[in-house]
């Protein structure tokens, strides 16, 4: 039981460092800015128009 | 009023809060916009501080350099595992809005166990065909796709962009043509399902509800069940309005965290939080 309790714990916070890792790529390749971009214009698709 | 519903409408008030963007009809343009917000919140919603992650997430697949946005991607990771769908069940504004429709007074309607199980399973394929591969193989010559979930699906963007922007905003309003008509007709029945069943878009159509449920498992937030206690009196099954057998499946790909389960327990056997490490007594239940 304790082996499974060490595992799960194992395997969230390889999830966590895993997530942080992706972060930090799509920071590194400048996603950030695209989501940027699209975020602060009105997304016609978005609100049904274009 | 409960702590959920509070921190429900502080958090949905406090990521939409340019109130003035509502006057003027035009949205938030400042560098918050970098940030997701972690619950279904469109960003042309002109309150909006943040970004939705799933429009950004489309954004990203459909420009001319990326595939699976890695940025989008992550965060949505990293909010899962740590809390799994206590984000749909206290910080989506969109979910609290379908809680708040569910309490005007009309006839309350149940979905049979046996459409609810097979129902339940679109949201994953709406995850899957709409924000995932639609926006990655139908790119077009200029190698930009459409965001299809925000396109053709999604009533927050209608409800919280579209509606308020079409208000202040004369010029869009000339715009408006059959898109429009078929996402309103969407809203409505959004709306309508709201009124009469819990939360008929977070159990049916959420891709973000679909793709936090799969930590529901796995995530550092989590429900357990103290077997010692638990006498199956199936109080927590009857409290649970996403229909979830709680004592058997405390951490159900369905369950949002809304805390029902162990108020409605008489013996206190439910406990929820972070690191709780009892998947074992799920188990012995299940096996029984």
């Amino acid at each position: 039981m304790e082996q499974t309790d060490r595992n799960s714990r194992l395997l969230r916070w390889g999830i966590v460092a895993a997530a942080v890792v992706m972060i930090g790529v799509g920071l590194w390749n400048g996603e950030n800015r695209i989501v940027l971009a699209k975020a602060v214009q009105i997304c016609l698709e978005c609100i049904g128009i274009g | 009023m409960d702590k959920r519903k509070w921190i429900q409408a502080l958090f949905a008030f406090t990521t939409n809060s340019n109130v003035q963007g509502f006057f003027s009809g035009k949205i938030y343009r400042g560098k918050l916009k970098n940030v997701c917000v972690p619950g279904l919140n469109c960003y042309s919603c002109p309150g909006a501080l943040g970004a939705c992650p799933i429009g950004a997430m489309q954004a990203v697949e459909g420009s001319t350099r990326y595939g699976v946005s890695m940025y989008v991607l992550g965060f949505l990771v990293f909010v899962g595992i740590l809390l799994g769908r206590f984000v749909c069940g206290w910080l989506c504004p969109f979910g609290w809005i379908q809680e708040l429709l569910y309490r005007i007074p009309s006839p309350k309607r149940k979905v049979p166990k046996r459409v609810n199980n097979v129902l339940k399973w679109l949201k994953y394929g709406i995850l899957l065909v709409f924000v995932i591969l639609l926006p990655i193989l139908t790119v077009n010559e200029f190698g930009l796709s459409t965001p299809y979930f925000c396109k053709y699906i999604c009533p927050a963007g209608t409800l919280e962009g579209g509606v308020p922007l079409l208000l202040a905003n004369k010029p869009l309003r000339s715009a408006v043509g059959l898109l429009f008509t078929w996402k309103m007709a969407i809203l409505i029945a959004v709306i309508v399902a709201s009124i009469l069943i819990f939360r008929p878009f977070c159990r049916y159509l959420c891709p973000l509800g679909a793709f936090y449920s799969l930590f529901n498992p796995i995530s550092f937030y989590r429900y357990s069940v103290d077997q010692t206690k638990c006498t199956r009196c199936g109080r927590c099954a009857k409290a649970c309005k996403m229909d979830i057998d709680v004592f058997q499946t405390p951490n159900a790909l369905e369950c949002i965290r809304c805390g029902e389960c162990v108020k409605a327990c008489p013996e206190q056997a439910i406990s929820c939080g972070f690191g709780k490490e009892k998947p074992r007594q799920t188990k012995r239940v299940q096996s029984e």
